[in-house]
Order: C-alpha cells, then sequence, then structure tokens
C-alpha cells in the first residue's frame, strides 16, 4: 500500500488548516489574481484526488475525465443556455459525479497498477470522445468565450477579484468535506481497505461498495473544481482532459504529501508557482517539475507536509513511527 | 465491402498488433519479474524511433543496423535507470514505481522536446522495403509486411527463450521465487537488470520498427502507451503468450471495429477494455486476483 504520513495530531492539524487558510486569503495580495485563483482551483482538485489515493490507496491516473468534463459541462449550460453560476456548477458536479459512478463501477474490478492503468485508459477514451464530438466540444479549438455567469440576480462575475474568493470559498467548503469524509467512520472503513483489504472484508465490509463511494466523492470534488476553471478562465479545451492533466494532479499531491490533506493544499501552489516562474525562463518547465518529482518519490516520499509532520513528531517523541513508511 | 478490402484491414490490424505485441511483451516480462508497470515504456519506444532517426543522420547508419543497435541503447538507458533508481523503491509497494516511472515518460518527453519540439520529422524508409506488393487478394506495402513479420519473429524467440533456453529458465525460477533462485547461487539482482533492460529494448525495437510509418516525435510514446495499457489489462500481465497473442487481436479487432462503424475506431479498444472488465476482470490471459 502507498504509505500516508503518519496521522496528523490535532494540533499540527490546526495549525495547518490555519496555515493554509491565511495562504488563501493572502495569494490575491502576492500574486497576480489569474494564478491565485488557479492554485485554489488545483488545491481543490489535488485534495480531492487525494482522498482516493491517500485514503482508499487508490491511484487514478484518470482524474482529468471529472475536471475537463465538469469544466466541459459547466462551460456549454454557460455559454449555450446562458446558465447562472450556481446552476452551471451544479449540473457540472453531477456529470462528474455520473461519470465517476459509471467509470468507477468498472474500474474498481481490479486494484493497484490495474486500476491507474484502468483509470488512464478511460480518461483517454473521454478525451477522444470529446474530440470526436466537435460539434458539442470545439473539438481542438475547445470552447471560447464562455463569459462570466451571473452569481445571483444581477450580479455578473466579472470582478476577478470576487471570483477568487467565491472559488476559495468553495475549495474551503470541499476540503473540509474531505476531513469530514476522512474523519468518519465511513473514512475509518476507506483506511482500513487501504491498510489490509481482505481484512476489511473478512470483517464484513463490502469494500467494493465503499471503493465505489470514495471514487465518486472525489469524481465529484474534482468536477467541482473544473466547473471553477472554466468559469475562471472563460474557455476549457481538451488539455483539461489530457492525460498530462491527470499526470499533474498526481504529482502535486505527491508533492505535498500523499495522505496528509493539507499536503494537496500546499504542493498544488509549489507546483504552479514554479511552472509559472520558469514559463518565462524555459519552454519545458516539465523538465524542472519532473526531476523535482522523481527525486520526491525517490527520496521524500512523504512529501512536503509529510516530511514536516514527521519531523516534528520525531522531535516530540510523540509517536515512534518506522523509517520508510 | 470486398474481400480485398477486409484482407487489407485485417494486415493493417496486424501491423498496430505487432506494436502491441512488442510493447506490452516487454511489459509482460518486466512485470513478471519485479512486479512493476513501467510508466517510461512509451517514452522508450520514442526514444527508439529517435535513436534510428539519429543514427540515421549523423552516423549514415542504415535501417538495418539501427534495427539492433537502438534497442540496445535504449536497454543499456533502461538498465541505467533500473541500477539507480527503480532498484531503490523495489521493496516498496509497485506503486511508488508507477510514480517514478511516470516522472521519468514526463522527463524524456520534456527533455526530446527541448531539442526537436513537437512537430516531429520523417524517417526514410528503408532501401529495398519501398514500394508496395500484389497479395493476391490485395495489394499491401512491402515494408508493413516486413514489420509484422519482425515483430513475430522477434516475439516467437523472445518465447522461446523463456520457455526453451537456460537463461529463460533462470528468468523463470527468480520470477517465481527470488530467494530460492539466489540460494542456487543465480545472482536475481544482476538478472533483474538484464530483464528490465531486455524489456525496455523491446520498446524500443517497436520505435525503431514504427519510425519509417510515423512522424518520429518526443509525444509518440505517451500516445501508444495508453492504448498499450488498455491492451494489457485487456490480455491480463498473466503470460508471456497471452500478451503477445493479445497484442496482435486487439490490433486486429480494433481495425476491423472502425471499417464497421467508423466513429469507434479512437475508441474501441478502451470500450474492449471495459467489456473484458466486466466479463473477466483478470484479463483474457490473467491469473485470478490473490494468486496475482
Amino acid at each position: 500500500m502507498i504509505a500516508r504520513a503518519a496521522a496528523l495530531d490535532r494540533r499540527i492539524a490546526l495549525a495547518l488548516a490555519l496555515g493554509a487558510l491565511a495562504l488563501g486569503l493572502l495569494l490575491p495580495h502576492v500574486l497576480y489574481v489569474g494564478l491565485a485563483t488557479d492554485i485554489v482551483i488545483w488545491a481543490l482538485f489535488a485534495a480531492a484526488f487525494d482522498l482516493l489515493l491517500g485514503y482508499t490507496g487508490l491511484l487514478s491516473f484518470g482524474h482529468a475525465m471529472f475536471f475537463g468534463g465538469a469544466s466541459y459541462v459547466a462551460g456549454l449550460l454557460i455559454l449555450r443556455a446562458h446558465w447562472s453560476f450556481f446552476p452551471a456548477v451544479a449540473a457540472a458536479v453531477l456529470a462528474a459525479t455520473a461519470i465517476a459512478a459509471l467509470v468507477g463501477a468498472i474500474a474498481i474490478r481490479r486494484q493497484g497498477i490495474y486500476f491507474a492503468m484502468i483509470t488512464l485508459a478511460f480518461g483517454q477514451m473521454l478525451y477522444f470522445l470529446a474530440n470526436q464530438f466537435g460539434d458539442w466540444t470545439g473539438g481542438q479549438d475547445g470552447l471560447q468565450n464562455v463569459q462570466r455567469p451571473t452569481l445571483i440576480a444581477g450580479i455578473r462575475l466579472d470582478n476577478d477579484t470576487l471570483l477568487y474568493y467565491i472559488a476559495l470559498a468553495a475549495a474551503v467548503l470541499g476540503v473540509a468535506s474531505v476531513l469530514r469524509v476522512v474523519n468518519s467512520p465511513f473514512g475509518r472503513v476507506l483506511s482500513a481497505i487501504r491498510e489490509n483489504e481482505p481484512r476489511a472484508t473478512s470483517l464484513g465490509y463490502r469494500t467494493s461498495a465503499y471503493k465505489l463511494v470514495a471514487f465518486v466523492l472525489s469524481g465529484a470534488l474534482a468536477g467541482l473544481a473544473g466547473a471553477l476553471f472554466v468559469i475562471a478562465h472563460r474557455f476549457t479545451s481538451l488539455d483539461t482532459l489530457d492525460w498530462h492533466t491527470s499526470g499533474e494532479v498526481v504529482i502535486m499531491t505527491v508533492l505535498g504529501g500523499i495522505g496528509t490533506v493539507f499536503g494537496p493544499l500546499f504542493g498544488a501552489p509549489f507546483y504552479l508557482i514554479i511552472n509559472d516562474r520558469l514559463s518565462t525562463l524555459t519552454t519545458s518547465p516539465g523538465l524542472v517539475l519532473g526531476i523535482i518529482f522523481i527525486i520526491v518519490v525517490s527520496v521524500f516520499r512523504r512529501g512536503m507536509i509529510g516530511e514536516l509532520v514527521y519531523a516534528l513528531r520525531r522531535r516530540r517523541h510523540v509517536e515512534h513511527v518506522a523509517p520508510g513508511a | 465491402m470486398g474481400a480485398g478490402y477486409l484482407a487489407l484491414q485485417i494486415f493493417n490490424g496486424l501491423v498496430s498488433g505487432a506494436y502491441f505485441a512488442l510493447l506490452s511483451l516487454g511489459l509482460a516480462i518486466i512485470f513478471g519479474m519485479m512486479r512493476i508497470v513501467n510508466f517510461a515504456h512509451g517514452a522508450m519506444y520514442m526514444l527508439g524511433a529517435f535513436g534510428a532517426y539519429l543514427a540515421a543522420k549523423y552516423l549514415g547508419l542504415p535501417f538495418w543496423w539501427a534495427l539492433v543497435l537502438a534497442p540496445v541503447a535504449v536497454g543499456l538507458l533502461g538498465a541505467l535507470f533500473e541500477r539507480t533508481l527503480i532498484r531503490r523503491l523495489m521493496p516498496l509497494d509497485p506503486l511508488y514505481n508507477l510514480l517514478l516511472t511516470f516522472g521519468l515518460a514526463l522527463v524524456i518527453e520534456d527533455f526530446m522536446k527541448l531539442f526537436f519540439g513537437t512537430q516531429g520529422t520523417p524517417y526514410a524508409m528503408p532501401a529495398g522495403l519501398s514500394g508496395v506488393i500484389d497479395l493476391g487478394i490485395t495489394v499491401y506495402p512491402i515494408y508493413r509486411l516486413a514489420v509484422i513479420a519482425i515483430s513475430t519473429l522477434v516475439c516467437l524467440a523472445v518465447w522461446f527463450a523463456i520457455e526453451k533456453t537456460p537463461l529463460g529458465a533462470k528468468i523463470r525460477a527468480a520470477t517465481e521465487n527470488p530467494q530460492l533462485t539466489e540460494a542456487f547461487g543465480i545472482d536475481v539482482s544482476r538478472l533483474t537488470t538484464f530483464v528490465f533492460a531486455f524489456g525496455v529494448g523491446l520498446a524500443g525495437l517497436a520505435g525503431v520498427l514504427a519510425a519509417p510509418t510515423t512522424n518520429v516525435t518526443p509525444v509518440m510514446g505517451s500516445d501508444i502507451i495508453i492504448t498499450t495499457f488498455a491492451v494489457v489489462v485487456i490480455g491480463g500481465m498473466g503470460s508471456i503468450k497471452g500478451s503477445i497473442f493479445t497484442g496482435f487481436i486487439v490490433g486486429i479487432i480494433a481495425a476491423l471495429g472502425a471499417v464497421l462503424y467508423p466513429p469507434i475506431a479512437n475508441t474501441l479498444i478502451f470500450l474492449l477494455m471495459a467489456a473484458v472488465l466486466i466479463v473477466r476482470p483478470t484479463g483474457l490471459f490473467g491469473a485470478p486476483e490473490g494468486q496475482r
């Protein structure tokens, strides 16, 4: 099993939550607001992804299908039917939920590396489908000029800073629900499945049902991030469905720390800010980020937050954690 | 739809099957020995194609030389990765090596993009294999027939080597029980490096074979690896024979499906994968879960 960093104790968790929130409130004042919004959206996406990888032990390489799929649904509803913010986002999340239920029901029949390959393949299938139905999706052009929807009667979301805080609120809500799930009895069963699925089965849990629900929840929250993406950028394209997008969210989560809830909230800004800065210097920022990723997987497997928590706990001798966990 | 057209499509299916078979055979050999899935397999395929291209451009080496040398070079690079990176993660969950090789795939692809962009360059058809041949029912390019023949021969040779030679016996023993094999005085560590190098070498070979028929580009690997993963899921990574057979069969089914209903061309293999997962989750040749 992919080992999760040592369970966070309450004080560290509180400090990390406050740190992430402070970062969120500060972000638009230190970065340009477009990048800040991207960071919040991807942080939500990565937190949703980590619900599956960190807490259920399932590595999905196809999460772009929820992110990208939802971005197209929200984009189309706003572009063609002039839906307002909440209905469009809700419909997009529902669509992502439906895709996740369908794909999940098939994908969870295998686990481990097979699950990764299967989700990757399904993600690619949706990419091809979106490319094929160009009348709807715009094919290679994507959906251009998606005007900002109205928030509530009369208020359009034209103000980028307002949109940032709405995205932040959505992300806080999303991360809070991940936390709630992880710390619920349901989340404990997920952890049991991650640690030892046969044992969880022998205790009488229908593990496949639990895994499916986790997959669907993760997909729905990834869909929320995708819906925010198309609204923030005023466009969406096949890139959001590309397997590189699935890969990016994997990288952010691993950099931040698998199974730490808060790790992805720091992994996403780390990734995006480096990417942003490098883009002005080189045409291949992915090369640098890929090398960082390889180093992290090879040496610092707990990720930024995981290693931090591990170091703190070791210093305080709170609990002995076996090295290499 | 005439018989000639159908035959043409079956040959096209055999050509894509030839690539699938080489790629999934390499993945299966590596998986058998190491229990890991090499995400960088597509990148190795791409490097094989670039190997052929660069050897022709700077060393003036013809296709037949590249067919031997490029896979060896790719294999050596694979051995380097196995020794320095992959080996370190072997005691951990195989997902870590999937993540690591995913990172390698990204880095290799981006590295090649630095020099070659994404446009790609053509690779000349090898002398003597250009042109078409009349097979009676249909006319078909000679080179593509050569691809089918070379891939089939190599796959059979690998199967024979693993099943019938002393080296193959050692590999099968190490696959079955590494500790016991080591106890018999066989250097399993070196054998593992060899097997990994050989597996990615097969991907390199597929890349060389693909070079004259497609544009040689840094992204050619990521396009094919996902489809190959679907092929692997369909076949199950249980057996050598299974991965070869599945590669060719899936190639033919995909080609014929595209004839019957063209819009399905890109997605048929994935739909096939879904169907297999529903009916027989372990794949056509896979052992039941638990027995791996």
